[in-house]
């Protein structure tokens, strides 16, 4: 424990002499095992390819960014302890989680340390518990889910809904978001099926959805059981239109589910098929480093760090305290900060604005129909 | 453990114990948690180490049990109850929901308990997770308070892991008792050969289930600690692989040795964090690590030490069984 | 009526899965009273295997044949010579846990060194559904049934029929007895876990294609299996087929006429009635030794 101790300040003061040349140190805490290892390891990836890009043209303020990434074991007990050491090591933001469980128990953590959380979760209730150091990377449920809902009942004009939602806290948090919103317009919600996560049988659900007969299904699963469903829905000749959101209709799932995807619509918020020749260049240096396509959490983990950047060059220095006052209200232009990818605001509460879209299959590709634009 | 003096056993003691209270003091806010959380793993585990190292009945639902102590606690102290209470609850609980799972089972057929856990663990995740109204269902339970023992709050990350610790002590001095008391020799005597105790007059099926029950209630006392530890609980820690850790912590240990559930639970819970500095490889390099240790010694870290022993043990073990023996005659 | 057909034939397709992965399972048990935790781990390794030979240029068929006999001397060979012998003779729990940290290993190794992604698989059956009755069937789910069903007819038969069962049989009831009369118990114990590796590969170049090659894909199937083998009887082969199949009929029932929430609830609880009413399982014998 000592010696360690001394190694730390010797370096300490080694390094001080040159501290503004020092790196920026981030810290990175994510589900790189368990349930959502998949979701966590695109995170990561996002990450590590943003600071690649970013320190290969120098840093930002002329200073390198560094980042440590730990594993929370999908587990929110995990993820606390993680994130107490990440805050022991008083990085200049935090990075992460992406479950709402454990963005939950690790917020108010980072608030007490003063240190700005930029996380994955989508959950609506994570902004609106008056953190004043937390951001979102994506569309918190309870901005997308509004959308989805006007769409089904302004656009399909289905007067009954199907609602199939995978029992995790992401499907959840959207199935009851969208049921809330669905009932205010006066759609009714006729057959609301939880399904597991890795469930490889959806006889029983589509069998229920058939005979529930609704006028439109809304599907809010994972993108591998989004496919088999579609497969499933298409076997039983289940004709209602579908609508989801990015898990329904991203390229993965099209691939996997085959013509089965066809006439699918989906509302995306961030997703790499979106039609914005950045995120096309994105989308392409990701899978030339990864060798893989990444899913929407892949840009949100490469987008923290641009939000990093861009905040941090908006104060024209490194200062962990005025972070989070900074970002709130702020608007990111793609036009000064490509990285950022589309235009974006945050609000007060740390949520995120910008544009959407909503995309239908049409012979195995994505067709944008509509363009959704900012709130405010 | 019965190869070195006395004195020296007690100064040993002394020593570790004195290390548990001191040195934690100047630790970081991470350190103290993980070590929190080693305090209350070991406590789940030494009540599955009583199931199964003494009364020789495999449990694979005493991560279930965990979380029902760590529902019953957070839900009750986020209702303004006071955690001692809750603890109770959690004990009486766990305690009664062991002996109705394990009579019908033990009624059947000796192994067969493991196989009714097993399918326990899995409905008790979809209570946990479906009956929002009671569990906050997959949201969980956010906000769960922290104790005030005898008026010192322990918000904080130090006097917390002073309550964990206090409560592993008086857990591990009760199972100490326990132990040595006629029902603890019935139980190793159960686990050693059921027909012969059954024969020497035991009702076997009682104390079998009565050592099930009793290990759940340690269960339920560790999640009762898990609750307040985290302040945050979803269902999805205690599925099946948290029976499984647990089982793993007990055997890996030492299954019937007093000590070993406090070093399976150290090498559960420490050894991945120490070899998180290898990053991506970390679990990887603890499940081989794991492997290469039971190959090595299947009875586990104390059975090592054991081996060299075993000879001492069993002269000693009989006759501890004769005194078992006549003490249950006497008292009968 | 027309819901309950679709229901049962999608039930019995996955249970046929379940049912592939459980009678390698009680094979083990039988022969070596090997738990395999790491049974569903099994399945998906060989299919990353295949997928490894492929990337590295070896066409389908090269990658099927190079998979399984990499499969059986990994998780035949290596997993009995490396884990089972040193455990083995210190009972049943040890060696359990051993595969449950075999399981954590294998899936962080794959994780690791393949991907975290799912990836598509190349379905050996064609893909696409025929019409019974009027009702689509996947082609996949009768090849991945009409293989489970030979694989317990061909195991039956190498047990009852022939000499070289007949030894394996004897190694498993009463080692000390058949080595007396002579037969290698050892070797037959190494058959039989050359066996389940075989077995697991094919079903992992079945299943892969509708589950995907990913690498927590055995998690779910491995507790299946588990359960469909106590279900069916922990020491006949064929009561795995029964117990599959039936678990999962009644996984697609009680979703459909139960709850959507506690599908998973029907066949635990159908669990503990087999235990309560019927200990040996289904199609099992009663147990002839005592763990």
């Amino acid at each position: 424990m000592k010696s360690t101790l001394m190694v730390g300040a010797l370096l300490t003061a080694l390094t001080a002499t040159s501290a503004f040349a020092q790196a920026i140190k981030l810290a990175d805490v994510a589900e790189l095992s368990g349930g959502g290892a998949t979701v966590g390891t695109n995170w990561k990836n996002g990450i590590d390819l943003a600071i690649e890009e970013i320190n290969a043209k120098g840093g930002v303020l002329g200073r390198k960014l560094e980042v440590t990434h730990a594993d929370s074991q999908s587990n929110p007990g995990v993820a606390r302890a993680q994130v107490q050491k990440a805050l022991d090591a008083e990085p200049y933001v935090l990075l992460g989680p992406g479950y709402s469980g454990s963005v939950k128990v690790t917020a108010p953590l980072a608030a007490e340390a003063g240190i700005a959380q930029i996380m994955g979760g989508e959950a609506a209730e994570l902004t609106q518990a008056g953190n004043k150091f937390l951001f979102r990377t994506s569309f918190g449920q309870q901005s997308s889910m509004p959308k989805v809902a006007k769409y089904i009942h302004d656009d399909m004009k289905a007067k009954t809904v199907a609602v199939v939602w995978v029992n995790n806290d992401f499907g959840r948090g959207g199935r009851d978001m969208v049921t809330k919103e669905l009932e205010r317009l006066g759609s009714k919600v006729v057959a609301d099926l939880s399904t597991e996560a890795g469930q490889a049988d959806f006889a029983a659900d589509v069998g229920k959805i058939k005979a529930a007969n609704p006028d439109a299904v809304f599907v809010y699963l994972n993108e591998e059981e989004s496919a088999r469903i579609l497969k499933e829905l298409k076997r039983q000749g289940v004709t209602a239109p579908l609508m989801g959101e990015t898990t329904l209709i991203g390229q993965k799932v099209i691939e996997l589910a085959g013509d089965a995807a066809n006439g699918a619509r989906g509302h995306v918020g961030l997703t790499t098929d979106a039609p914005v020749d950045l995120i096309k260049a994105f989308r392409e240096k990701f899978s030339k480093k990864y060798n893989y396509v990444p899913d929407h959490n892949g840009l949100k983990g490469y987008l923290a760090v641009y939000m990093v950047k861009a905040t941090t060059e908006k104060m024209g220095k490194v200062d962990p305290k005025k972070f989070a006052e900074t970002l709130h209200g702020l608007t990111i232009k793609a036009a000064d900060e490509p990285g950022i990818l589309m235009d974006v605001t945050f609000s007060d509460t740390g949520d995120i604005d910008r544009q959407s879209f909503l995309v239908e299959v049409v012979e195995g590709k994505q067709v944008v129909k509509q363009v959704l634009p900012k709130v405010k | 453990m019965t190869g070195f003096a006395k004195p020296l056993k007690i100064a040993l003691g002394l020593a570790v114990i004195a290390g548990l209270i001191v040195v934690p003091m100047n630790f970081n806010r991470y350190g103290l948690f993980i070590l929190s959380q080693w305090a209350v793993m070991s406590i789940a585990a030494m009540g599955l180490n009583l199931t199964l190292g003494y009364a020789g009945q495999v449990s694979l639902a005493q991560g279930a049990f965990v979380g029902i102590g760590a529902y019953a606690a957070a839900i009750m102290t986020t209702h303004g109850w006071p955690l001692p209470a809750a603890i109770l609850v959690a004990i009486v609980l766990s305690f009664a929901v062991g002996w109705v799972l394990g009579y019908p089972a033990l009624r059947v057929q000796h192994h067969y308990l493991a196989f009714v856990t097993l399918a326990f663990s899995t409905l008790a995740f979809l209570v946990f997770r479906n009956e929002s109204w009671l569990t906050g269902g997959i949201y969980g339970i956010s906000n769960i308070p922290r104790p005030h023992i005898f008026g010192i709050a322990t918000n904080k990350p130090l006097p917390f892991y002073y309550v964990c610790l206090g409560t592993l002590a008086i857990v591990s001095l009760a199972v100490w008792w326990l132990i040595r008391s006629p029902w603890g020799r019935a139980f190793m005597a159960l686990r050693e050969n059921p027909l012969r105790a059954q024969s020497l007059g035991i009702d076997t099926r009682r104390y079998t289930l009565m050592a099930f029950a009793i290990g759940s209630a340690l269960g339920g006392v560790a999640g009762a600690l898990y609750a307040p530890l985290t302040q945050y609980i979803d269902p999805v820690p205690f599925n099946l692989s948290l029976s499984l850790d647990l089982l793993m912590m007990v055997i890996v240990g030492g299954a019937g040795f007093y000590f070993g559930p406090f070093l399976g639970a150290m090498i559960a819970v420490l050894l991945p964090e120490w070899l998180r500095f290898t990053e991506g490889y970390y679990l990887m390099l603890y499940a081989i690590a794991v492997m290469l240790l039971l190959i090595w010694s299947p009875t586990g870290i104390l059975g090592i030490l054991d081996r060299y022993l075993a000879e001492r043990r069993t002269k000693a073990a009989s006759a501890l069984r004769a005194v078992a023996k006549s003490r249950l005659e006497t008292a009968q | 009526m027309s819901n309950l057909f679709d229901l049962l034939v999608a039930g019995l397709a996955t249970g046929a899965i379940y049912a592939l992965v459980a009678v390698g399972f009680t094979l083990l048990w039988q022969t070596s009273q090997t738990i395999n935790f790491a049974q569903g781990e099994f399945v998906m390794l060989p299919a990353f295997l295949m997928l490894a030979a492929m990337h590295a240029g070896a066409p389908f068929w090269l990658a099927i044949i190079l998979g399984i006999l990499l499969s059986m001397i990994l998780l035949g060979l290596g997993f009995k010579m490396l884990l089972v012998d040193p455990m083995m003779r210190h009972g049943v729990l040890p060696l359990a846990i051993a595969t449950m940290a075999l399981a954590i290993g294998l899936k962080e190794a794959v994780k690791q060194f393949f991907s975290a992604e799912a990836s598509p698989f190349p379905s050996i059956v064609p893909t696409g559904d025929v019409s019974i009755f009027g009702h689509a069937v996947s082609l996949q789910s009768i090849g991945v049934l009409i293989v489970a069903i030979l694989a317990v007819v061909g195991l039956t038969t190498l047990l009852n029929r022939t000499s070289l069962g007949h030894q394996m049989q004897a190694a498993a009831q009463n080692p000390t007895v058949a080595r007396i009369i002579g037969v290698p118990v050892e070797r037959m114990i190494l058959l039989t876990f050359l066996i389940n590796a075989f077995l697991v590969a094919l079903a992992s170049l079945l299943i892969t294609p509708i589950y995907l090659a990913k690498f927590s894909s055995g998690e779910v199937l491995g507790q299946a299996a588990f359960i469909a083998a106590i279900v069916g009887g922990f020491n006949q082969v064929r009561g795995a087929i029964a117990g599959g199949l039936l678990i999962g009929v009644l996984d697609n029932l009680a979703a459909a006429y139960v709850s959507t929430q506690y599908r998973a609830a029907v066949p635990m609880i159908f669990l503990i009635a087999v235990i309560l009413f019927r200990p040996q399982g289904l199609l099992g014998r009663a147990e002839e030794r005592t763990v």
